[in-house]
């Protein structure tokens, strides 16, 4: 077990320019004004592999997220496949195949099912075969398909912001606390399929409040406290909430 | 069963689709019928109609705040009124010609502005429109200054000219229901998609691959080349214009329309268009003598009434009485 950007550097072989993962953020720090709300902070996702990162309220998780993918100002370095993209922007990122799901799911509210599918795949092209994809893995969105998005349910609302992020092709997929405000079942179904896709090769970032059903999927965790990674470690080795309070206390 | 309130545009009967050609046909009867004065409250109302359809792509479309669409208007009225009296050009070419100039403006301006977002923006918006205005007053060696520009050519093609207000009439209506074609089509494409995209969030728009600043500097010309051909319509319409027909109260007067009509929707900025430029002639024509002293007073209870019991807009209403319908028939 480490902690931070100096385990990150200690496990992988790097060059200051390059990068050996998928995706890899070098410490990247953000403001909200003169509060520093995330430290410099560094983490990666291999190839087909799912990170979790954990934390309580207020610990600079959507912040976090919201810095990797540029919709906020921030310092540092970001690597993908290899390459520098730290000065992308949100959109060029996106083309490249690092997508997020936004907290609170980031539907075009007054849009349908389709539409907002399409929005998705906005940028690739054979959105039919997509659709079809999508449908498989989410066959109620197939059902209300000419809905208004603002009329679905929590749990379909959630089906269709991974289904319009999945229409983008990503191969890097981050997801802000997907569990968000649904009821347990509904939270699980939508975990599980994140199982499945991860298991199709998918490599997923996934930051979660939830730690018992994300500790399940993932290979790796980081813990975020305080706005700085706090720990790294394999998600078998939290063994209960005890471990993880005692991250967060610490 | 999934309530029609909250489903997408299905294809629509035959006769709904229709409808809008018929009420334009009925409108141009009904102008062509009846004195040059109602001919000339509607080819305002269609003239309008451009105006706001265009500022509907930025405000409905795109979910951005324009106070300052009216510069684009005073750039189309003037450009049409100089390149006609001073180059001799023809009308059309002239329209074409300031529409170019409305659009580069539009670029150059926008490129920086849009940098802003929400209030900001609607006050860099209102800036434009009043250092827009100042100009049109002060420049005189160009625009005539407050007297305005009067002996503009009325429309016309290869020397034919449309003599009378009815004439003007038909092709008023026609550019205005040309403009809301182009606007469906527009809505309904991959760009349109990526507008009401932007309008939804910004954010997730971005996060999903699409240039928003690209995508919202478009929308934002778009919207001066409709208020640029506006601008230009009027003109030639009335053969006169002044800097206080390109000034704020254009500008009030286009908001009302697009939320009369219902901000967002295709046929929305026509519809509030129409009625809004309606509303004061009926009242003005049916209000006994001693209330047409308050015929303001009534004109606005009107319209807050319309916007309280149908906040969406007029044109949202047949989709409420269906809901309705359905609800009735549901039980």
């Amino acid at each position: 077990m480490s902690a931070g950007s100096s385990s990150v550097g200690a496990t992988v072989p790097q060059t200051a320019t390059t990068s050996a993962h998928l995706f890899e953020a070098r410490d990247v720090s953000a403001h909200y004004g003169r509060v520093h709300a995330l430290k410099p902070t560094s983490l990666h996702v291999g190839r087909g592999e799912l990170v979790t990162v954990l934390g309580p309220n207020g610990a600079g998780k959507t912040t976090l997220m919201r810095a990797l993918t540029r919709l906020m100002p921030r310092e540092g370095s970001l690597f993908f496949e290899g390459r520098d993209v730290s000065a992308l922007k949100t959109h060029e990122l996106a083309r490249l195949g690092i997508i997020m799901v936004q907290e609170g799911r980031g539907l075009f509210g007054q849009m349908t099912v389709r539409e907002n599918l399409s929005v998705g795949g906005f940028t690739r092209p054979h959105e039919d075969e997509k659709l079809e994809t999508v449908f498989t893995l989410f066959p109620r969105l197939k059902e209300r398909v000419d809905q208004i998005s603002s009329s679905l349910s929590g749990g379909e609302q959630q089906m269709l912001a991974i289904g319009r992020a999945l229409m983008a092709d990503p191969k890097v997929l981050m997801l802000d606390e997907p569990s968000l405000g649904l009821a347990p079942k509904v939270a699980t179904e939508i975990l599980e399929t994140l199982g499945e896709l991860n298991r199709r090769g998918l490599g997923i970032l996934l930051v979660e409040q939830k730690a018992p059903l994300a500790l399940k999927l993932a290979r790796r965790v980081y813990i975020l406290t305080l706005g700085r990674v706090a720990a790294e470690l394999p998600a078998d080795q939290i063994g209960s909430h005890h471990d993880l309070a005692r991250y967060y206390l610490n | 069963m999934i309530s029609p309130a909250i489903t997408s545009t299905r294809p629509r009967a035959a006769w709904t689709a229709a409808l809008p050609v018929i009420a334009a046909g009925a409108l141009i009867a009904y102008g062509l019928t009846s004195s040059g004065y109602i001919a000339t409250v509607l080819g305002f109302a269609a003239i309008y109609g451009v105006f706001c359809t265009g500022l509907n792509f930025f405000m409905g479309y795109t979910g951005q705040a324009s106070f300052g669409q009216n510069a684009f208007a005073a750039l189309g009225g003037y450009g049409s009124a100089i390149l006609t009296d001073r180059l001799g050009l023809e009308p059309v070419l002239a329209i074409l010609a300031s529409m170019s100039i409305a659009g580069i403006v539009a670029l150059v301006v926008g490129y920086p502005t849009l940098r802003l977002r929400g209030h900001y923006l609607a006050m860099a918006t209102f800036a434009l429109g009043l250092i827009t205005y100042e100009i049109t007053i002060e420049w005189t060696s160009l625009t005539h200054g407050y007297m305005g520009y009067s002996g503009i050519p009325p429309l016309g093609l290869f020397g034919y000219e449309l003599a009378n207000e009815k004439q003007q009439l038909v092709a008023l209506v026609v550019i205005a229901l040309f403009g809301v074609w182009i606007s469906n089509r527009l809505r309904n494409s991959r760009f349109g998609r990526a507008l009401r995209a932007i309008a939804g969030s910004e954010a997730a728009a971005a996060a999903l691959g699409i240039n928003v600043a690209r995508y919202k500097l478009a929308a934002f010309v778009i919207a001066a080349l409709y208020a640029s051909v506006a601008g230009s319509l009027f003109a030639h319409f009335i053969g006169f214009i002044s800097p206080e027909v390109f000034g704020t109260a254009m500008v009030v007067l286009s908001f009302t329309m697009l939320y009369l009509g219902g901000i967002g929707t295709t046929w929305g900025p026509l519809v509030g268009a129409l009625i809004a430029s309606l509303i004061p002639e009926v009242l003005r024509s049916t209000l006994p003598g001693g209330l047409k002293e308050g015929q303001d007073i009534v004109y606005c209870a009107i319209l807050i009434l319309i916007l309280i019991f149908v906040p969406k807009g007029l044109s949202s209403l047949g989709s409420l009485w269906q809901a309705r319908r359905s609800a009735v028939r549901e039980g």
